[in-house]
């Protein structure tokens, strides 16, 4: 650890540079702006309190980011609302954007489902991701945006592989359909 | 008929988002990379699916409000 002076001058500048994606991460995990504030807010305390322990400084951003999700999790387990309850399977067949709209004679004179995704705005993908159950949207946080291994999903909530490979693949069928049922309420498809 | 080392569309199907996210043995991904290569089809999801997974990570960052950036500052000039 640098001096003190030389510390907060790069931890400023440093969190600066992320505030953007801390705040986009937490208010997704959350799901409510306020919780994401209060969780942004303490992952800086809780990242202050421990910069002696990043020995590498370069990691800072991946650094303060897995302390922003743990602090989520963690925060979770206290409240008792444990972000890995979720029911495990409703019997839902697993949903395909891509098999709803793709049309493989069109190949050479079409793509809808390219047209598709083209028209898809990003309050669409907010809508379909904030409307997850809070166990299956974290683990697609922590996996697509945050770009967590399979392995660091299952160490940071304590459960099997195997578990969040499955959490994974239902979580992307539903919010597969739920952009399906926009799109299809917005009129972006045509499709049946 | 597929020789020993292809796989067929179905299988790619099924390992497809786990290929997309690196979580795949280097032999799967090789056989998975060469039917790509030659299935249109196949080739068409993957893009799809990669377009996708593009427009979640963007979601993952947004410009905080004023409120946040005031009681940021504000814990940050404490330290």
């Amino acid at each position: 650890m640098g001096n003190h002076v030389d510390d907060c001058r790069f931890f400023r500048a440093e969190f600066e540079r992320l505030t953007d994606r801390l705040y986009g991460i937490a208010l997704r995990l959350t799901g409510n702006s306020a919780a994401a504030e209060d969780l942004v807010s303490e992952a800086v305390v809780k990242a202050w309190r421990n910069l002696g322990q990043l020995n590498d400084r370069r990691s800072f951003p991946k650094w303060m980011l897995r302390i922003l999700t743990n602090t989520f999790v963690s925060d979770c387990r206290k409240a008792r609302q444990e972000p890995t309850i979720v029911i495990e399977d409703e019997g839902e067949e697993q949903f395909s954007l891509f098999e709803q709209l793709h049309q493989p004679f069109l190949l050479w004179w079409g793509n809808p489902e390219r047209d598709l995704i083209s028209k898809l705005v990003r309050e669409d993908v907010e809508r379909a991701l904030d409307n997850l159950p809070d166990g299956l949207r974290a683990v697609v946080v922590m996996v697509e945006i945050e770009g967590y291994s399979y392995a660091e999903v299952a160490a940071t909530l304590g459960i099997p592989i195997g578990t969040v490979r499955s959490r994974l693949n239902r979580a992307r069928s539903m919010l597969q359909r739920a952009l399906w049922r926009q799109a299809r309420e917005a009129g972006l498809t045509t499709a049946a | 008929m597929t020789s020993p080392d292809q796989i067929r569309c179905e299988e790619v199907i099924s390992h497809l988002l786990d290929y997309l996210d690196g979580e795949i043995d280097d032999e799967k991904r090789q056989q998975i990379e060469r039917h790509l290569q030659d299935c249109r089809g196949c080739f068409s999801r993957a893009e799809f699916e990669k377009e996708l997974k593009k427009r979640i990570k963007q979601v993952g960052t947004q410009k905080p409000p004023r409120s946040l950036q005031r009681r940021l500052k504000a814990l940050i000039d404490q330290f």
